[in-house]
């Protein structure tokens, strides 16, 4: 017999070593998620693939599958608290969609319209964050940094480099980079690194590639990011 | 420069999880950690530079950029405010030509806060230079200005500036217990290590950190566990403020604490020990180093102890001013040289710990208990307390009484006992548990100290009825903001929020559905948050939120709505520049507020 967890009441197998969102992402069910990619080791810190196991609130992304768990993952209890998550992410940034090179394409973007958030609820922090262009062919917009480490874990795990960072506590948090200049030209970063194409938010561009795709034809503008996840991680997370 | 880092990198072979101590050293030295050291320690550690940036950035004790030579902290905890901190600092602001939070423009001193020091029984308390100032007045301050001003050495400072009391007042079952040194490993080895172990079981000894797991089936797990390289770190954190317990049983039954972690180590088969020290503790480091040697020196430590062919060692590391790393997890990353950043369990420390090894994390005081258990027997502790909560308790008590200081207690004790005690007087109410525990107003006092009612790592604050609750509130508010490792979203943000929706309502800019906005995000933050850190957060306004729902409600606006923007607030630059504060140069948010 194989082991399986339920989820909303639905019957999901697994196999030892999974988490609950391998189990599920594989299995076709979407948990929303920003900080985690299937190829990099989830580091379970933006919170918002929080489900309830047994009567207790765990991250699905690093929380293991144990055989007979019931998980609830699409209460409304927990739609409200991932939206309310989400737009603790938008105040704390400076997120200005309009303006905003990877509108469409964005992660945190895509979550928030399918957790259908209207507005940004808390009061916003407008911190003064800055901008590194020095680099000839990539930039970052720290203001767009959600700290979900994906880049600093990209260009470790695959790229074999530690471009990236995050130091600072609290909610001083930020994201450096290797260089003695603090500066990402003098990194030993390269345009087709894998770290320069994970961030989920528009912290990390490409430069002379913008607006190549016109708004409104963008990923999210046409699609839900359950099904847009399901379809380019669900063979991943059965690996 | 280049020879010293060098130095200190051998001293430390090299090895990045001495980070901390190499950091510290340089900052002791220079006041800050150049650019220059972090490049060269980069290379000789080989280790990324982004990684030391991120320790030192993490830590409030180290600095990207210059301090004073003398660096001055004065500690932020409620008590020392219900002391005078304010004034003080504003004080010793004015005298040494210092604001608060900067260097003076000589580079001799500079002024700051630090989150409560431990030394609450005796404040206002303070650091200079890591070194704990107590029982701060004005005329130590003068002292204290003009010694920087002479520019002394801070050996030649008069020791009554440093004097740290015990201030013990009620001893009970450990606090009593004549000790010989040995007297438990001994025990431990004629009774067996089986059957040691088994008197920790049957005294039903649970941890005194806060969490109160059982101690007996911790050390049992890690003992079973598959991999043979174990550890064992006894947690000297005592971050939570209101708590300096462990700070008075490091200094005065330090044998007592070393011996209980021997014995934890022959039960689990450790050979290495550590002592996570924290940094505003520095005082007590060369005392305990001194004992750790005496140890050694008699057989109870190093290898082959007592000729019985154990073989177990204890190290002393500290901290650098994070709250955090008294969370076992934190602890442990820190222990690696790293971010206090809380991992993610499972696996826990019993299985992977320090260096992915299992690792028994326990309270100062839970190894106490268990060189006491070890030498009587677990009937002798069983016999005392209440059926879930054997033993006793070490409690700090500070705030409004008339003698602040180290009482022991069986679990089961009234809170009315433990006032008429300390010789308290016309209270409002009580933090217990610390910040991250629980407010009981003045109805509550036959409640009991135990695991199943008042759960405590034993701060004990009295707040008599001249205090503002919300006072309170605001400064543990701020306390767990500013101690937010910053790792997940809801804590991150959430106790960020929490203090400006909190200064919303003290303020008086609340309107109706403010305090409910308040409880909701309560609720989000406590519900949310990875770690007990951000899932305690909220305590504060939860449990005074509970009791005394009115105190809020009072500072609320009579609008049913208050809109984010203050208009009038906005128009202040304009009214100083115009130099003109009449009526006509002020704006009603609303139409009532014209009448
Ligand atoms: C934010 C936070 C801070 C903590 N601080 C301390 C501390 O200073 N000292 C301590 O012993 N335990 C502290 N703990 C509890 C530890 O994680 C751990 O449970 C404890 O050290 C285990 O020891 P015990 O079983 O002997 O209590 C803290 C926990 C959290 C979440
Ligand atoms: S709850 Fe707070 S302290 Fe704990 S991991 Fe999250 S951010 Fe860090
Ligand atoms: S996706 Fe699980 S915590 Fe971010």
């Amino acid at each position: 017999m194989s082991k399986t967890i339920t989820i909303d009441g639905k019957i999901i197998p697994f196999e030892d070593g999974q988490t609950i969102m391998d189990a599920a992402m594989a299995a076709g069910v979407y948990i929303p998620h920003l900080c985690h990619q299937p190829e990099f080791t989830p580091h379970g810190s933006c919170k918002l693939c929080t489900v309830n196991v047994n009567g207790r609130n765990c991250t699905a992304c690093t929380f293991p599958a144990i055989d007979g768990q019931e998980v609830l993952n699409e209460t409304q209890e927990l739609i409200d608290d991932r939206k309310k998550i989400t737009q603790m992410l938008f105040v704390e940034g400076n997120h200005f969609c309009p303006s905003c090179e990877k509108t469409g394409n964005c992660q945190l973007q895509g979550v928030a319209y399918h957790l259908n958030m209207l507005d940004n609820h808390f009061p916003l922090f407008y911190p003064d964050r800055k901008v590194d262009a020095s680099h000839t062919e990539v930039m970052i917009d720290h203001n767009r940094c959600i700290f979900c480490t994906l880049c600093v874990r990209a260009s470790q795990q695959k790229d074999g480099k530690d471009v990236f960072a995050i130091s600072g506590r609290g909610i001083d948090k930020h994201l450096i980079v290797n260089a003695q200049s603090g500066l990402l030209k003098d990194t030993d970063l390269n345009v087709t690194d894998h770290a320069c194409a994970v961030c989920p938010t528009g912290a990390i561009l490409i430069k002379r590639t913008g607006y190549q795709v016109p708004i409104g034809q963008r990923i999210y503008d046409h699609k839900q990011i359950d099904q847009v996840s399901l379809a380019t991680e669900q063979h991943k997370h059965g690996e | 420069m280049k020879q010293f880092i060098q130095c200190i990198a051998e001293n430390n072979q090299h090895q990045s999880t001495h980070l901390l101590k190499m950091l510290r050293e340089i900052q002791d030295r220079y006041h800050y950690i150049p650019k220059d050291a972090i490049e060269q320690l980069s290379e000789l550690l080989n280790i990324p530079r982004t990684q030391i940036i991120s320790v030192v950035e993490f830590y409030s004790f180290f600095h990207l950029s210059p301090r004073g030579k003398y660096e001055l902290l004065i500690s932020d905890s409620i008590t020392d405010h219900m002391l005078g901190k304010k004034n003080l600092l504003d004080y010793l602001a004015k005298i040494l030509s210092v604001t608060v939070g900067e260097v003076r423009e000589d580079g001799l001193v500079s002024l700051g806060n630090a989150s409560c020091t431990g030394m609450c029984d005796q404040g206002p308390a303070g650091l200079v230079n890591g070194y704990a100032l107590t029982r701060l007045d004005q005329p130590a301050c003068d002292q204290i200005a003009a010694l920087i001003n002479q520019q002394k050495p801070l050996v030649e400072w008069p020791s009554e500036l440093f004097q740290v009391d015990d201030n013990i007042y009620k001893s009970g079952l450990l606090l009593n217990q004549p000790y010989v040194q040995g007297a438990a490993l001994r025990a431990m080895i004629d009774r067996g290590i089986k059957a040691t172990l088994a008197e920790v079981d049957g005294s039903g000894l649970r941890g005194r950190g806060g969490a109160g797991f059982k101690t007996a089936t911790k050390w049992k797990f890690c003992s079973e566990e598959p991999q043979t390289e174990r550890y064992v770190v006894c947690n000297a954190d005592e971050g939570e403020p209101g708590t300096f317990k462990d700070r008075v049983l490091l200094n005065s039954y330090t044998d007592q604490v070393f011996e209980g972690m021997a014995v934890c180590a022959a039960i689990i088969g450790a050979r290495q020990g550590f002592l996570y020290l924290r940094g505003e503790y520095l005082h007590l480091h060369d005392k305990l180093e001194r004992i750790l040697e005496q140890r050694r020196q008699n057989g109870l430590l190093g290898t082959n102890i007592m000729g019985v062919g154990l073989d177990f060692d204890i190290e002393i590391c500290l901290g650098a001013g994070a709250y955090i790393c008294g969370e076992e997890s934190a602890l442990i990353e820190s222990l690696e040289g790293k971010a206090g950043i809380p991992r993610n369990r499972p696996p826990y420390p019993v299985t992977q710990g320090y260096l992915g090894k299992p690792t028994v994390v326990n309270n100062v005081e839970t190894f106490l208990a268990a060189t006491g258990i070890a030498v009587n027997g677990g009937d002798w502790f069983a016999s005392i307390g209440t059926e879930k909560s054997k033993g006793t308790k070490i409690l700090s008590i500070s705030g409004d009484c008339a003698r602040p200081g180290i009482y022991e207690y069986p679990f089961g004790i009234t809170v009315q006992t433990i006032l008429n005690d300390c010789g308290a007087v016309d209270v409002l109410g009580i933090q217990v548990g610390g910040p991250s525990g629980t407010f009981i107003s003045n109805q509550e006092f036959e409640r009991k100290l135990a695991f199943e009612d008042l759960a405590t790592g034993g701060s004990f604050i009295i707040f008599n009825s001249s205090r503002d609750i919300l006072d309170m509130v605001n400064n543990f508010t701020h306390f767990f903001a500013h101690e937010s490792c910053g790792f997940c979203t809801p804590c991150r943000v959430g106790t960020a929020l929490l203090k400006k929706q909190l200064a919303k309502i003290v303020d008086g800019h609340g309107s109706a559905g403010d305090v409910v906005a308040l409880e909701e995000l309560c609720q989000l933050v406590k519900n949310h948050s990875h770690c007990g850190l951000g899932q305690t957060a909220a305590n504060p306004i939860l449990t005074t939120l509970e009791r005394y729902p009115d105190l809020y409600h009072s500072r609320l606006k009579e609008i049913s709505f208050e809109p984010g923007f203050d208009l009038d607030g906005a128009l202040a630059t304009a009214r100083r520049l115009a130099n003109r504060d009449d009526a006509g140069a002020h704006l009603a948010q609303t139409e009532s507020e014209h009448e």
